[in-house]
């Protein structure tokens, strides 16, 4: 049932929709605006932090409360806004790319989603119950564990869950691209976004259950007196740092490899020409990814684990700058001598190359150990991963919106609204944070209050926020974009740019709910560009038009995850009565129950018949 | 493949676990998953590792554990692996009848592991006093051995589920898949049992 239909038979008929939908299309609108309303937020708590930090000794805030935003404000960035940003991009585009129908598991993929919102709530609870987790987005123990309240409960709870929905979609993904590809679509036929989304799925696979572990053990020591990060008892502060950063690192590969993918796809499409060393961008993609997991402890290099660890992974850190220079450069040579079109995308793309390549610069610096011990807690750490997030991840995701939305909604977002959009956030992004590193190198360090008057910190810190405001006007032009277009801009085409190379762009925008009528049939690199090249309207079909199988709608997912929503409730506070312990065994008896449903309850999908898809097609809604 | 052809097949094909699209995604994606609960456990051992020697002093592992108990745990998880083997085998070769009465062995004596399990914990926490809380090491030792525990209690669970979801309609293509990666994972909790029985019980016995 398309969204045109739901809205007809009324509003209680869309939300039902939405609640129990399967459609990797529709999970990606729900990621994208859950995904955006905690980016907003998020983005409220940074401009706090300016604010605070605007004048010396200032007291726009209480030092807790400060401790609360910066805490909040990282978590709610990673975890709630850039996470589920890129995975609203992955159900947007992967299944189109690869020229399928849907995810291999459309249950598990509205399950994820689910408990990625109810972890988010969970953790944005915490404001209205007495306080939120104020240890640190990196939580390190003993301050966490000893940190009072139940701020850093909501922290342990509310990541479980939503990390428990990012490894179902990683698993799901993996899948999917493994199995679910059109005829003749070969891995090295890959479009580069897909290629890079399965080796971030990968990287969640193996990175999100370090985490788990390491959320169990703090919930064990906060909940129910274990000893693990309890010096008193024998236990090891360290053990903690170690499990985090274990996932942590490939984390932040987690975040930027998709964007990656979705650059070197606009580079193309917008060059005109084909990517640039295809094959070398495929490696360093897989490398990076390898990499990633190897380098945790450059964290940890004051952590005092002696200078033969320290050395290991200064060095290790430091090849991760090889393939990714591969990259930047192919992205370069991608454009030399294409034939240009400077879109709101493109523009988003092109500004990355020089902001991502300072981040990654002080990242070498960072590196090398000796000198990290100078550079480490200051605001120097500050201002380089905010080039590598903000610089990469946000310029990726606002290029890739601006590049995806007409498939995504069937129109494009307004393109002199989004270069406008763009001008504020970049000139604000580099007086945001450029500054920050020189603040670092002075002995400004992170995390702190407040700071004192007549230590030359004072320009820095104003020029800082200046900076900050810039980026919030530029966000809310651009949310001003995706209200004005939704109301003015016209249908797309299927082919929304024109210059469309892989499979997305050879259907209607948006694509019917089984997106392709026919499997289309794909011979090489680049398949609809093939096609064209060959003079040909559209993909060659794979098989004769035939009744489709598609996927039964569920609301057992949310179900589910509002289970563990219950649950999670319940083991905060059975720590003060345990009559709380009533909520941990009805939230997980909803858990149970509803997977049980699912066990037992035969569940083989529908079929769409031929005769309504031809109907489709004379509609001109499927191609 | 219609509905029909998937829940009556008339004739059952070698792998009717791999025979529809449905299956080879769970099939591949149970591998994956599995790749993740081993850095899960690895993490668990890790953890257990660096925290085995912060005993406080008191119940050390030599002192605690008795071999013998473990011994008749670990034949009893061994063999339960062997039988879920037989199990699959009779499904390969459509015989759900001796199937399920394989899968019945399996429980039965993942059941019985689970039996000596709990003594075990009991006979700790009231001989010697020996809790979750008492030291690092202890509390190392059962988030180990619990997490384990917790992982067979779920697959004896889920494979009984199974066959008294299925007992009445025999073997198809929509269950075979489900027979088939619910023994992937007991094999999966058996294979982290050998590594917590030399880790845990024969390096603290001996090591």
């Amino acid at each position: 049932m398309s969204t045109a239909v739901a809205q007809k038979r009324g509003l209680g008929a869309a939300i039902w929709d939405y609640l129990t939908t399967v459609d990797h299309k529709k999970i990606a609108h729900l990621y994208l605006y859950a995904g955006g309303l905690f980016f907003l937020i998020g983005g409220l708590e940074a401009m706090i932090i300016r604010i605070q930090l605007m004048k010396p000794d200032n007291n726009f805030i209480s030092a807790g409360l400060y401790n609360e935003m910066i805490t909040m404000h990282g978590t709610t960035m990673i975890f709630l806004a850039a996470m589920p940003l890129i995975f609203a991009l992955m159900n947007a585009v992967v299944p189109l790319q690869i020229g399928a129908r849907d995810v291999a598991f459309p249950f598990l993929n509205s399950l994820g989603f689910w408990l990625f919102l109810f972890g988010g709530l969970m953790l944005n609870v915490s404001w209205f119950t007495g306080g939120a987790p104020d240890a640190g987005w990196t939580n390190y123990a003993p301050l966490s564990t000893t940190s009072p309240g139940h701020g850093v409960d909501y922290y342990v709870m509310g990541l479980q869950i939503s990390g428990a929905g990012t490894l179902i979609g990683g698993i799901n993904f993996l899948v999917t691209i493994v199995n679910m590809r059109a005829p003749g679509m070969t891995y090295m036929r890959m479009p580069l976004f897909t290629w890079s989304v399965f080796v971030t799925s990968t990287l969640i696979l193996f990175a999100f259950p370090a985490l788990t572990v390491g959320l169990f053990l703090m919930m064990f020591d906060r909940m129910f007196g274990s000893a693990f990060f309890d010096v008193g008892l024998g236990g090891n502060a360290i053990i903690w740092e170690h499990l985090f950063w274990i996932f942590g690192h490939p984390e932040v590969y987690i975040l930027i490899l998709p964007l990656f993918g979705a650059f070197s796809d606009i580079f193309s499409t917008f060059s005109k020409k084909r990517l640039f060393g295809y094959s070398a961008m495929v490696f360093a993609t897989v490398l990076i990814g390898f990499l990633g997991f190897m380098v945790w402890a450059h964290h940890m290099f004051t952590v005092g684990m002696g200078p033969i660890a320290n050395s290991i992974f200064a060095v290790a850190t430091m090849a991760i700058a090889v393939p990714t220079g591969i990259k930047i450069f192919n992205w370069l040579f991608t454009m030399w001598g294409g034939q240009i079109k400077m879109t709101a995308a493109m523009l988003w793309s092109v500004a990355f190359i020089p902001s991502f390549t300072i981040g990654g610069m002080t990242g070498v610096m960072l590196a090398a150990a000796a000198a990290d011990y100078q550079y480490h807690d200051t605001y120097f750490v500050v201002g380089h991963f905010h080039y590598v997030i903000v610089g990469g991840v946000v310029f990726g995701i606002f290029a890739a919106l601006h590049y995806w939305w007409p498939k995504m909604f069937g129109i494009k977002l307004n393109e002199k609204l989004g270069k406008l959009a763009f001008w504020p956030f970049f000139v604000g992004f580099h007086l945001t944070f450029f500054i920050q590193h020189f603040l670092g190198l002075m002995g400004m360090p992170r995390r702190y209050w407040v700071f004192l008057e007549g230590q030359g910190l004072e320009t820095g810190n104003m020029i800082s926020t200046v900076g900050a405001f810039f980026m919030a006007i530029g966000t809310l032009i651009f949310v001003y974009n995706v209200i004005y277009s939704a109301k003015k801009e016209k249908k797309a085409d299927g082919d929304a740019w024109g210059t469309g190379r892989t499979l997305e762009w050879a259907i209607p925008s948006p694509p019917p709910h089984y997106n392709f009528v026919q499997t289309p049939l794909v011979r090489g690199l680049d398949p609809l560009w093939v096609e064209k090249m060959d003079g040909k309207e559209g993909m060659t079909p794979a098989e004769p038009l035939g009744d489709i199988h598609m996927p039964n709608a569920s609301f057992l997912p949310f179900m589910m995850s509002l289970g563990t929503f219950i649950a999670g409730f319940g083991f905060i506070y059975q720590v003060d009565n345990k009559a709380w312990l009533i909520a941990v065994f009805a939230g997980m008896g909803i858990l149970l129950g509803s997977m049980l449903v699912r066990s037992v309850k035969d569940d083989l999908g529908h079929h769409i018949h031929k005769e309504e898809i031809e109907e489709d097609i004379k509609k001109g809604v499927a191609k | 493949m219609s509905h029909e052809d998937v829940l009556n097949p008339t004739k059952l094909p070698h792998d009717p676990e791999k025979a529809t699209l449905e299956g080879k995604n769970k099939f591949l994606a149970f591998w994956f998953f599995l790749g993740g609960e081993t850095v899960l456990f690895a993490s668990l051992f890790g953890t257990y590792l660096a925290l085995n020697g912060s005993t406080q002093g008191e119940n050390t592992p030599e002192h605690l554990f008795g071999l013998e108990l473990v011994f008749i745990m670990t034949m009893l998880l061994l063999t339960s692996s062997l039988t879920s083997v037989y199990a699959m085998y009779h499904m390969k070769n459509h015989d759900f009848g001796k199937m399920q009465k394989w899968l019945g062995i399996t429980v039965a004596l993942g059941f019985a592991f689970l039996g000596f399990e709990i003594y075990e914990f009991y006979h700790y926490i009231h001989e010697y006093g020996f809790t979750f809380r008492s030291s690092a090491f202890g509390s190392a030792f059962y988030t180990l051995v619990g997490f384990h525990g917790g992982h067979v209690l779920f697959g004896l669970s889920w494979i009984v589920t199974l066959m008294i979801r299925n007992q009445k309609r025999g073997l198809n293509l929509y269950n075979a898949p489900k027979f088939y990666i619910a023994s992937l994972y007991w094999h999966f909790i058996d294979v982290v049992w050998v590594f917590i029985f030399t880790v845990v019980y024969l390096m603290g016995k001996v090591g």
